[in-house]
């Protein structure tokens, strides 16, 4: 036996004895950034806490690209979800040498960022954007793990017209909150309904009662929000303050447990959809929550969609044997795998195929499913 | 429906909560002429402390009745200490500098309370208590919620309660003194550390009743509310005249209005060119055209001369 050999025996034996912490084993940086102060602090936190139990469970089991030992670690930023510090924070990231990222969340934020990582090659999944534009921009390193705001935008508006043919809409003139509304707008008249008012506001507003008094007159049957849920919230408490009987829907950005909490009984019976499977339907859902629940609590939305953008980026990099940008993105596109949230394919433009909308029903102060439209289990 | 009776209604919801927190902007510029960026953030920590003690206190069963003068009263205790601190700590040991320092200290101070708030009550959102069952009222068309009208009558009673304060106790006189001329009052023997202090209290105790409201009205509180609703309602105290208590009224009321008006309409004058969450620019444009035209505000006359 010759001494190289022994030595590699050596080194071999070592690496799968010893728990990966004692071997000096290559650390691969890979970046997650998500709003972490302000408003949507809670769901930017979601997004953080699954993106870091992915990189602890996969670190455990010891992991190896080319044979030799690795340690992902993850580099959190926060973008305020504004878009002129997302670009500082992609930057940030990008001159700290990640080999990929798990964010933004807001489509205002991950669009601007996605030109800073596509020029310097940095593969971003977004666990949360939904914006059509974000995939739209012929970048190679763009994906998501949501269904994007045309498959949201139409699922609502399918819904909505199914409650009443007079629909109005709110938007909050955020790439999110516009573009959902867009959608939901043309699939309102796709499917027979009519959009009589369509109001506006900003993502930092409270006050409601001018625009939902001009909307309240002209006697809808339904109001669709485009939006998060501080303003959704509110709104929904507004909407009964003056009067307003009128069922009340909106995109993900609402569909959480906080807006329940700040909407107190007024969240009766608002409707939300939101991209995905819900939780408990989920392929891994259950295992999830249990896993997620023993170390961050209750999950809100994004932790299951941040956790598999994490691991969809790993298990490419370990397939093509490499953490280099360059050789592992082609493995990144032809991702075929079963993550927490189901079945996941990317289509040629990153984005997921057929991405699943759930809508959801306040019942009793819980989000309680009512309906998938799309998806796999739609064919 | 009645469109217009319910803007001009939800507008007064609005403006009497601006007139509020103007009150504070503006009994302080009357009496120092100091513009006190800090107020907006005792507003929050108002409703933080009300909403905060009312869901501690619920959540162990005191009835509601109790729980929400309780719940006051703890906002009040805790703005008023805050109010008299930051006098104590950051306007007084400048109250003969050059006009420019003590400003740039109250914008010190609202990020310095910003940020306690931050760390104390954390990033997220509280949610008030839904302890006051929300009853909805038809007036004449429109609707009226018995929240809205508890916040009228609050707001009414505290505004009477000022007035009569200024113009008709002691305190209001030498308060009223000091704001003509601070030497000359205390060389008339008006303990003018006193009146300042006691204005600094009566500005946070209404800021800690304008918080309650603001909190139980919207249902949320949340660390950086009091930025923007400083910004409005010191934009009602200029609008009315800085410095006058019933233009602080007048500019707060109006503010509502317009904000009302201008949201519910703008996208029917525009022809949808302009959509409703450009509502701010009807405020501010009336705020210009009232200061070009009559700088010293609506009501404000005596502040031209020394502003």
């Amino acid at each position: 036996m010759t001494s190289k050999l022994l030595i590699a025996f050596v080194l071999g034996a070592a690496s799968w004895s010893m728990p990966a912490w004692l071997t000096a084993a290559e650390t691969i940086e890979i970046g997650c950034v998500a709003p972490l102060t302000g408003p949507q602090a809670h769901l930017g936190k979601d997004i953080e806490n699954g993106a870091r139990l992915a990189v602890d469970t996969i670190n455990a089991s010891t992991p190896t690209i080319g044979g030799q030992p690795v340690q992902f670690v993850l580099l959190v930023e926060d973008d305020q979800a504004d878009p002129k510090t997302a670009t500082v924070v992609a930057q940030k990231l990008v001159d700290e040498g990640v080999k990929g990222v798990v964010g933004h969340l807001n489509s205002g934020a991950s669009i601007p960022a996605s030109r800073i990582y596509a020029e310097n090659g940095v593969p971003q999944v977004s666990p949360a954007s939904t914006a059509v534009a974000y995939t739209n921009q012929g970048f190679d390193t763009t994906y998501r793990l949501m269904a994007n705001d045309s498959q949201q935008g139409k699922a609502l508006g399918q819904y909505a017209t199914g409650l009443g043919k007079r629909v109005v809409v709110v938007d909050d003139r955020t790439a999110y909150g516009q573009g959902l509304i867009d959608e939901v707008v043309k699939s309102v008249e796709a499917s027979g309904g009519k959009v009589v008012g369509r109001e506006y506001t900003t993502d930092k507003s409270t006050d409601f009662t001018a625009i939902l008094t001009s909307l309240k007159a002209k006697r809808p049957d339904v109001v669709v929000f485009g939006g998060m849920d501080p303003q959704a919230a509110p709104m929904m408490r507004q909407m009964r303050t003056l009067g307003m009987k009128t069922p009340f829907m909106g995109g993900d950005g609402m569909q959480s447990a906080e807006f329940i909490k700040l909407a107190g009984p007024a969240a009766e019976g608002a409707i939300g959809s939101s991209p995905g499977l819900p939780l408990e339907q989920m392929p891994g859902g259950a295992d999830f929550t249990k896993r997620f629940g023993e170390r961050f609590g209750k999950v809100q939305i994004y932790a299951p969609f941040s956790h598999d953008s994490a691991v969809v980026l790993i298990q490419a990099m370990l397939r093509a044997g490499s953490a280099e940008p360059k050789q592992y993105l082609p493995e990144l596109a032809k991702t075929q795998l079963d993550g927490v949230i189901g079945p996941i394919a990317f289509d040629a433009k990153g984005d997921l195929r057929d991405g699943p909308v759930t809508l959801y029903q306040v019942k009793n102060g819980q989000w309680q499913p009512v309906e998938t439209i799309g998806g796999p289990a739609a064919k | 429906m009645d469109v217009l009776l319910q803007q001009l209604i939800n507008g007064l919801i609005l403006g009497s909560l601006y007139a509020l927190v103007a009150l504070g902007y503006t009994m302080v510029y009357g009496i120092l002429e100091l513009i006190n960026f800090a107020h907006g953030e005792i507003v929050m920590v108002g409703a933080m402390v009300s909403v905060s003690v009312l869901a501690a206190l619920t959540a162990a069963g005191v009835p509601v009745a109790l729980a929400l003068p309780l719940a006051l009263a703890a906002a009040v205790v805790v703005c008023v200490v805050t109010g008299v601190l930051v006098e104590r700590i950051a306007y007084r040991p400048l109250r003969n500098a050059p006009r420019l320092a003590p400003l740039i200290t109250a914008i010190g101070v609202s990020i310095v309370l910003q940020n306690l708030a931050m760390i104390f009550w954390g990033r997220q959102y509280l949610s008030f208590p839904p302890v006051i069952e929300v009853r909805v009222y038809d007036v004449l068309g429109a609707t009226v919620s018995n929240i809205q009208i508890l916040i009228l009558v609050v707001a009414a009673l505290t505004m009477g309660g000022l007035l009569l304060l200024v113009n008709r106790t002691r305190l209001g006189r030498a308060m009223r003194a000091t704001a003509q001329n601070r030497e000359v009052a205390g060389l008339m023997g008006v303990d003018v550390n006193r009146v300042i202090a006691a204005t600094f209290i009566v500005g946070s105790a209404l800021a800690a009743v304008a918080g309650l409201l603001i909190a139980s009205y919207y249902g949320i509180a949340h660390y950086n509310m009091g930025f923007i609703l400083g910004l409005k309602a010191f934009s009602a105290a200029v609008l009315g005249g800085i410095g006058n208590i019933p233009g602080a009224l007048l500019g707060g009321l109006l503010l509502g209005v317009i904000e009302s008006l201008g949201a519910g309409y703008i996208g029917d004058l525009t022809g949808g060119f302009l959509g409703s969450h450009y509502q701010d620019i009807f405020a501010f444009l009336i705020l210009i055209l009232v200061l070009t035209f009559r700088p010293s505000g609506l009501l404000g006359e005596r502040v031209a001369d020394r502003a």
